[in-house]
Parts: structure tokens; C-alpha cells; sequence
């Protein structure tokens, strides 16, 4: 019983923060301003509706959308070869190269975005969803190789054997067999994927301006010359919440199965 | 490339780096390493011994130019000293 | 697992090996040409050798930053990492409540960072802030930017209250990965709550723990966003964080030859602690 309550405190100690900038997204800026009320007196939706009926606002999430979703392809199509061959063989190199992937992981970006700006300029790909998506692939490529590497080494490989005793190529292998396979580790590195990616600021705020520019850019617009719009804020910060919400949603039950990055 | 902002020392330093790596990659091939102990608290291949050495080395040269009044040059010269100590016996 | 050698796998590796090669070596690259010259733009620049390295190791402003980064660091782990075991240890293991709790605990992980920040911020203003006011009505004095042990308690707080969750979901599922049977086997004994503890799940956690501290310190050791937006670095520079005076003086001041040479030296303190971190991964697993 003791247990159970702790539990129930530290989730209203983790839900009154977001519970907060709720109550807040639907007040107006004179119920917030004026005395503070533990839910809206003036309920109304104009927080949002200013947020989902401006181009220039609502732009911002769809262009997050794109470049995060764009990363997770990339990143996986890439690392899931990548981590077989890690999981499966021994080739020249191997440890050292793993290492230095993930020591992109630990490269800290504030060093990096001068010559990011730079380099993604002089390539053409400032200011575009795949550019930012890229840039991110620096810190989640690693990550998804490491995860993956983890979930594969625990499929036996005798499994790998028969299929190819049975006649199938690598690729079909591959595809057919092994993917569906590690569906829950695909699962929970989409998640960090789409966590790492969909949180990150300082990249994606520097490689684009107009065309690209993801919704914590935009959200910083509302400090104008009369001070910050507070309602319009908590609106936009809860809006980031939202898809969040739907990924943990979609993969709560791989991350039951193992979202111990398969190394138990 | 003219943002890279080359100078003909740091492009050396990569260059450096670049014959290092395909040297060992070649050494390798033809003499495949064993992991051993040595003085090092833990086994090490000759990639991992070579790694070690740059990060110290590094550190090295951060202590040198730092907290001396020595020309860098020195640093240099004592990490390849220690360098080839950690080859050899480490 | 035993590993076949085959040099072919190579191809398998060379995608990422390009991808990564291009968005991190070029750049790398790019920051040591900076750190050993003055550069005003690409053409106005000068080559200076060594000297912002000296300037940057012995300047007390970045010192103090260092054992601050540090201090932080390592006390968000002494909490997150007990908090997380004790909330992984407490969440249900089957049922609706099961994911439900799964859902709400991860909640914080997948807000954006510097919305995270303004959370936080409105969370604690006195005027406007459930926490702030309460404090306020209480009594209390609180104002984070006004008093740097409040800015500095809260910062803590915030980091606890966003990662937390991270440390909670890897143990939570290392703990599902205990068979039942270990289970039985400690009642039949009459094992205490703490042995099960010390001799059961401990060790199932051992792994996961170390991947949890690795990325949590990689990423507390560059945090930006969050006390960026929450404090603005103050009061003073007292939440001055690393990444913020780095930030500061490449893209604020384009004083690119120091801020190059500070990086490369952070990036090397982190490289280091990691590879200690890594290694002892690798060989705990090896002697499994």
C-alpha cells in the first residue's frame, strides 16, 4: 500500500508541471495574468485556434513532423544492415568503429553547428527537412546501431544458418525472416529515435530559417513588444506534447518486451 | 572547401591521422593482431593500444601547453616516446 | 555469440559509415582548423599556433564552468539513478495500470527541450506559477533569478523531473526480463525483500544501469536548452552551463579560435570518461 502511494506521488509530481501549462492553454492572457486559478474560469479555445489557423504557426509542427519521420527512415534503413553486420561478424575494426559512432553521440553540438551551418550551406541542403534530418542522423544512426545490435546478438544464429541452407538470399532473408523477427527492438528505436530527434533544438534551429523551421524555433516568436503571449505559448507547448503521446502509446507494449535494449 | 579554413599544420595533423589508420589497417592484414596484457590493467589489441595512446597524447599535449612554458614541440616529442612505450609493452 | 570473421561486412557497415563520416568528420575537422587560428572571416585569419589552448585551459571563468558541469553532472545521477531503480521497482508489472503507467511515466521524455524549459519556467514564476506561488504564499523566499541556489535547486529539479523517466523504462523492463522462477526460488528460501533486491534484480540491472549513466552523463554534460530558456545562465553566470558559454562565444561574439579550442578540450574530457564508461561495458560483458 505504502508503495502504491509513492507511486501515485511521484506521477502528480511528474504530471503537475504538464497539468499546469494545460490549465494554462486555455485561459486567456487576463485570466493569467490576473489572479492565479487552479482550472480555466474562462474556458475558451482561442489559444489553439490562433495556433491551428496560422500558416506560419502551425507549419512549424508539420515541418518538425517531416524532418523527424524523414531521420527515422534514414537512421534505420541504414543502421539495421549495419547492426547485423555487428551483431553476426568480426571484421577489421569493428570495436573501434563502434566506438566512434558513439562517440558522435557524445560530440557536443554547440561545437559543431558553426561548421554545420557551414557545410549544409555549401552542400544546398540549408533550410531543408532533409538537411535537418541529416544533421540528426549524426547522434541517432549510433544510437539505433547500438540498440539494434543489442536486440539482433539475442536471436540465435542458427536461424541465419537454416534459412540459408534453405535457399534464400541475403536480402530476402533479411526482409522476410530477421526483420519481423526483432519487431520489438525496431519498435523501441523508432521511440528513442523520434525522442532524440523530436526534442532537439539547437540543430534544427540553426540549419534552417523559413522553409524548415520546427515548431521550438517558432515558439520563441511569442515574446513580442508586449511582453510574452503566455496563452499562446502553453497552447503551442502542449501541441508538442501530443505526438509524443501517441508514440508511447504505440509502442508500450515492445517496451514491456524489452526495451532493455535486449541486453539482459 | 575555402570555410574549412585549412592551414597547412592541421592539415598535416589529418593527414598524419589518415597514414596511421591505413598503416595499421595494413599491418593488420598481414600480421593480424593477438590481444595481450601488459602493463595496462586491462588486454588490449594494437588498435586498442594505439587508441589509448592518441587520447593520452592528447592529454599530453593539453598538459604541455597549458601548464608549462614548453614549446609544443616537446609534448610532441614525449608522446612519441610514450607512444611507442604502449606499443611495445603495454 | 560467436562471431564469424568476414571482412565483407564491411558493406553492411558502409552506409552508416558515409552518413556519419559526412555530417561529423568534415565538421571536426573544420573546428581544430579553427582552434589554432584567428578567424574574421574565411579569407582575414590568422595562424596563432597554440595560444588559445593556453589562454582557454587557464581562463577561471571556464575553469569554474568545468567543476560546475561537473558537480551537476554527478548530482543528477546520485538522484536519478536510486529514483529511477525505486520507481521501476514500484511500477505495476501487468494490467491496464501497467501501461498506463508506462505512458505517464514517459510523458516528459518526449517534450521538446527548451519547451521543457518554458514548462518549468511558468511552473515557477511567483506571479503566475503553481509552484512559485504556493512557495510564495508559504512563506518561502524563492526566485530563481534573483537568488542562485534557487536557480541552481531548480535546475536540479527540472533534470530529475525530465530523465528520471529514462532511468525508470530501462530497469523497468531489465526487471521484466527476471524469469518467475528466480522469484519462487527466493520465497522457498524466505529470502528478505532486500536480498531479493541485493541478489536478484541488482544484477539483472547492471547492464541497463550503465547504459542509462552513459547516455545520461553524455547528455547532462552538454545540456542547453533547458536552463537556457528556464534561467538565461543567471543569476550572474551562476547556471552558466558549458555548452552555453560555447554557444555564447562561437555564434554571439564569432570569437571561433577560443570557442574551437574550448570545445576540442571538452570534447575530450567527455571522450574520456566515456571510453572508461564503454570499456567497462564491454569487459563486464565479456566475462559473462
Amino acid at each position: 500500500m505504502k508503495s502504491r502511494i509513492a507511486l501515485i506521488v511521484y506521477i502528480l509530481f511528474i504530471l503537475l508541471p504538464i497539468y499546469w501549462l494545460l490549465n494554462m492553454s486555455f485561459k486567456t492572457n487576463e485570466e493569467i495574468l490576473g489572479t492565479l486559478t487552479f482550472w480555466p474560469q474562462n474556458f475558451t479555445f482561442d489559444n489553439y485556434i490562433k495556433i491551428l489557423t496560422d500558416p506560419s504557426w502551425y507549419k512549424g509542427y508539420i515541418n518538425s513532423m517531416i524532418y523527424v519521420s524523414l531521420n527515422m527512415v534514414i537512421s534505420l534503413c541504414v543502421a539495421l544492415p549495419a547492426a547485423y553486420a555487428f551483431s553476426r561478424y568480426k571484421f577489421l575494426g569493428d570495436k573501434h568503429m563502434f566506438f566512434w559512432l558513439l562517440s558522435n553521440k557524445m560530440a557536443p553540438p554547440a561545437v559543431f553547428v558553426l561548421p554545420f551551418f557551414q557545410l549544409y550551406s555549401s552542400v544546398g541542403l540549408f533550410d531543408t527537412h532533409l538537411g535537418v534530418a541529416l544533421a540528426h542522423c549524426l547522434f541517432n544512426v549510433p544510437l539505433a546501431v547500438w540498440i539494434l545490435e543489442g536486440f539482433m546478438s539475442s536471436v540465435p544464429k542458427e536461424i541465419d544458418e537454416t534459412a540459408y541452407i534453405d535457399g534464400y538470399s541475403f536480402p530476402r532473408f533479411f526482409t522476410k525472416i530477421f526483420i519481423p523477427l526483432i519487431g520489438s527492438g525496431i519498435g523501441v528505436t523508432a521511440f528513442f529515435l523520434f525522442m532524440f530527434s523530436w526534442i532537439e533544438l539547437l540543430l534544427a534551429r540553426t540549419l534552417t530559417a523559413t522553409n524548415a523551421q520546427p515548431i521550438q524555433a517558432i515558439m520563441t516568436r511569442t515574446v513580442g513588444a508586449s511582453g510574452i503571449d503566455w496563452g499562446v505559448l502553453a497552447a503551442a507547448g502542449v501541441l508538442t506534447i501530443v505526438p509524443g503521446i501517441f508514440v508511447i502509446y504505440f509502442v508500450r507494449n515492445h517496451v514491456a518486451k524489452g526495451f532493455a535494449l535486449g541486453r539482459t | 572547401m575555402s570555410w574549412m579554413v585549412w592551414t597547412l599544420p592541421t592539415a598535416g595533423f589529418f593527414s598524419g591521422i589518415a597514414l596511421i589508420l591505413a598503416g595499421m589497417t595494413i599491418w593488420q592484414h598481414f600480421s593480424p593482431s593477438i590481444e595481450r596484457k601488459g602493463f595496462l590493467p586491462l588486454s588490449t589489441t594494437r588498435g586498442d593500444r594505439l587508441f589509448i595512446g592518441l587520447l593520452t597524447s592528447a592529454y599530453i599535449h593539453l598538459g604541455f601547453v597549458g601548464f608549462t612554458e614548453f614549446h609544443v614541440l616537446v609534448a610532441t616529442g614525449v608522446s612519441a616516446i610514450w607512444m611507442v612505450v604502449l606499443m611495445r609493452w603495454g | 555469440m560467436i562471431k564469424t570473421e568476414n571482412n565483407k561486412a564491411w558493406f553492411l557497415v558502409l552506409p552508416v559509415f558515409a552518413l556519419v563520416a559526412f555530417s561529423a568528420i568534415i565538421p571536426l575537422m573544420t573546428v581544430v582548423n579553427y582552434s589554432v587560428q584567428d578567424v574574421f572571416d574565411a579569407h582575414t585569419r590568422y595562424f596563432v599556433g597554440t595560444e588559445w589552448f593556453t589562454k582557454m585551459l587557464n581562463d577561471p571563468a571556464l575553469q569554474s564552468a568545468l567543476l560546475k558541469q561537473f558537480g551537476f553532472s554527478f548530482t543528477i545521477l546520485l538522484i536519478e539513478v536510486p529514483l529511477g531503480i525505486g520507481i521501476a521497482l514500484l511500477m505495476p508489472k501487468r494490467g491496464w495500470s501497467a501501461s498506463l503507467c508506462l505512458v505517464l511515466v514517459s510523458l516528459p521524455l518526449l517534450i521538446p527541450l527548451n519547451v521543457v524549459g518554458t514548462i518549468w519556467q511558468i511552473f515557477t514564476r511567483g506571479d503566475i506559477g503553481l509552484m512559485g506561488w504556493t512557495l510564495r504564499e508559504m512563506g518561502v523566499s524563492y526566485n530563481i533569478s534573483r537568488n542562485a541556489v534557487d536557480a541552481w535547486a531548480t535546475i536540479i529539479l527540472m533534470d530529475v523531473w525530465h530523465w528520471t523517466p529514462l532511468i525508470a523504462l530501462l530497469c523497468y523492463s531489465g526487471l521484466r526480463a527476471i524469469p518467475e522462477a528466480y522469484y519462487q526460488a527466493a520465497r522457498i528460501d524466505r529470502a528478505s525483500r532486500w536480498a531479493v533486491f541485493r541478489h536478484i534484480q541488482l544484477p539483472k540491472l547492471t547492464n541497463v544501469l550503465i547504459i542509462g549513466v552513459l547516455l545520461r552523463f553524455m547528455d547532462s554534460f552538454m545540456i542547453y536548452a533547458e536552463p537556457f530558456v528556464l534561467t538565461g545562465g543567471g543569476p550572474g553566470s551562476s547556471t552558466t552551463f558549458l555548452s552555453q558559454w560555447l554557444t555564447t562565444m562561437a555564434v554571439g561574439q564569432f570569437d571561433l579560435g577560443p570557442a574551437a579550442a574550448f570545445s576540442l578540450i571538452y570534447f575530450l574530457i567527455i571522450l574520456a570518461v566515456s571510453w572508461v564508461f564503454y570499456t567497462a561495458i564491454m569487459n563486464s560483458q565479456k566475462e559473462k
